[in-house]
């Protein structure tokens, strides 16, 4: 101990606080101080790089899961307009089917009703030329017969029957 | 290739000054000083651990018998009962028993053990008592720029010029390049692992300027010692008594209110016992703290130094029993292997100093009642601050 106390030299001692004092002061000043925020700096920068990344790669994530849904929709819609399309033609075909019949049903129906008109008219027609013709007949046959009584009632009655057979 | 033509233009100025200076080498004329026997090793031992008045490099005996120091000598500035008194060591050529009478101002000083004495004004030469005392000289205060004067200059300037153009690195880029990106990593170091975590995430930064300092100044400082130049800066307690009481200080204002009444009221112990542990807090504040600093450092470094030339000693004073070769491989191999652990307690020891000084700091500045979350039943959830705040 005594030797220690030898060995302790204070002229040392104010030497080495003086100096360290010093060397703290101006480490402090221009080395601790310029170092300690620029990694400050750096640390921050880094961290808010990285946070903008982050940010960004949440951002492109959103914006696929986005262009995901458009181009699921633009499908779904693409899909719709099809069917709609294919339905539509469907309708269409039917449509032009049952016009044409109906149609053709009604242009039937139109020629059936003429042919029967035309058919009735012809009818009458002949009717009338029938009943002309036998009324001619008739005359010419009453104007022979009417010279015999009993011939002319059994002409009448044969004829009377047969027209209500025709 | 820039940074290796700096270094080399460095080295070449290093070297330039040591050969210049070398030229100032002395001769003395006194005999042996050579170290051959045990007592010798000893001497020379103890003669290194203690702080050197000159930088002597390496020393031989010439031809002519005549004993070649070489190195440089170093001013010694000394305040004595005429004033300040300066001139330069190498008036003592190197002796230091007392021999050798330097006349300045009308005093003689005599050098003793690497302590300069001034003579009474009666004597002409140092008289000895019987326990080798000096009996007609006095110590005085001495400020020389002595050996480890000179090494704290250098590793103050290397810091300087290390860490300052490290600072100006980070203006232009975001990352260091060359020696600057080893450095960085190291104060990170510091202010991530010492700073930081012993201090707490609110006052740190205000101390992590002296803590970075200690550590670097330590450290480097530690490892000079190492070197062959026979450094020996912080195994001197003058060194490390400074660095403890800058702690010290640095630790007593910066304590807030929570601390002072720690040590002086603890709140958790019965009254009549709050006294006597006032009387234990005060004394390991003040003094247990500060002497476990300056004594863990000053020991561990001396030990070090002790040990690895014990060691490369064995050469000398094993020679007779092993033979030569046996004898300088015994001492080589130990001596490596010792070396090797010295680079590590070189690092240990700064990153202890710093340690403490942050953890002690630390419990100074540490807030026990600050706002807590609490949960749903209003009761406070501990933090992380809280659990350190119990811890130290």
């Amino acid at each position: 101990m005594d030797k220690l106390l030898n060995d302790f030299s204070p002229g040392l001692f104010v030497v080495q606080t003086i100096l360290l004092l010093l060397l703290i002061f101006i480490m402090v000043k221009f080395a601790w101080k310029p170092i300690l925020n620029s990694l400050n700096e750096r640390e921050e920068g880094i961290q808010g790089a990285l946070d903008a990344a982050e940010k960004a790669k949440r951002e492109m994530e959103n914006l696929q899961a986005d262009n995901q849904k458009l181009l699921q929709e633009a499908r779904l819609e693409r899909e719709a307009m099809l069917k709609e399309a294919r339905e539509m033609k469907a309708q269409m075909i039917t449509d032009a089917e049952t016009q044409a019949q109906t149609q053709a049903n009604k242009m039937i129906e139109q020629a059936q009703l003429a042919i029967n008109n035309e058919k009735k008219t012809a009818m009458a027609e002949l009717k009338n030329h029938v009943a002309n013709l036998s009324i001619e007949i008739a005359e010419k046959v009453v104007r022979q017969e009417l010279s015999n009584k009993g011939k002319q009632l059994e002409l009448v009655e044969s004829m009377l029957a047969e027209t209500t057979l025709n | 290739m820039k940074i290796f033509q700096q270094s080399f233009k460095f080295l070449a100025i290093v070297s330039v000054l040591f050969f210049s200076t070398a030229s100032f080498a002395n001769s003395s004329t006194e005999g042996g000083g050579q170290i051959d026997t045990k007592k010798e090793v000893e001497d020379y031992i103890l003669h290194h651990i203690q702080d050197s008045h000159d930088f002597s490099l390496f020393s031989y005996t010439s031809d002519a018998g005549e004993r070649k120091h070489v190195g440089f000598p170093l001013p010694i500035i000394i305040w004595t009962s005429n004033g300040l008194t300066t001139f330069m060591s190498s008036k003592f050529h190197h002796n230091d028993d007392g021999h050798v009478i330097v006349e300045k101002n009308g005093l003689k000083f005599a050098k003793i053990h690497s302590k300069i004495y001034e003579l009474d004004a009666t004597a002409s030469e140092v008289s000895f008592d019987k326990d080798h005392h000096a009996e007609n000289a006095h110590k005085v205060l001495d400020f020389s720029i002595t050996k480890s004067v000179v090494g704290v200059l250098l590793i103050g300037l290397l810091m300087f010029f290390w860490f300052s153009r490290l600072a100006r690195q980070y203006k232009k880029k975001a990352i260091p390049t060359g020696f600057s990106r080893v450095l960085e990593p190291l104060v990170l170091y510091v202010r991530d692992e010492i700073a930081r975590p012993n201090i707490g995430e609110k006052h740190y930064r205000k101390f992590t300027g002296y803590l970075l300092t200690v550590f670097f100044f330590i450290w480097i400082l530690n490892l000079l010692g190492l070197t062959p130049f026979g450094f020996n800066v912080t195994g001197q307690l003058a060194v490390t008594a400074c660095l403890a009481i800058f702690t010290l200080i640095i630790y007593t204002t910066s304590g807030n209110k929570d601390y002072w009444m720690h040590i002086l009221w603890m709140q958790d112990a019965p009254w009549w016992i709050r006294p006597i542990l006032a009387v234990i807090e005060l004394a390991g504040t003040f003094i247990i703290k500060p002497f476990s600093l300056l004594v863990r450092l000053f020991a561990n470094i001396s030990a070090g130094h002790i040990v690895v030339m014990s060691l490369i000693a064995i050469m000398f004073t094993l020679k007779e029993s092993l033979g030569v070769v046996g004898a300088t491989t015994l001492s080589l191999v130990l001596s490596f292997f010792i070396t090797l652990i010295e680079v590590l307690v070189a690092f240990l020891q700064a990153y202890i100093f710093t340690m403490l000084s942050a953890l002690f700091i630390g419990m100074a500045v540490a807030e026990h009642d600050h706002d807590h979350a609490h949960d749903e039943q209003g009761q406070e959830i501990p933090d992380a601050e809280d659990v350190r705040g119990d811890f130290i």
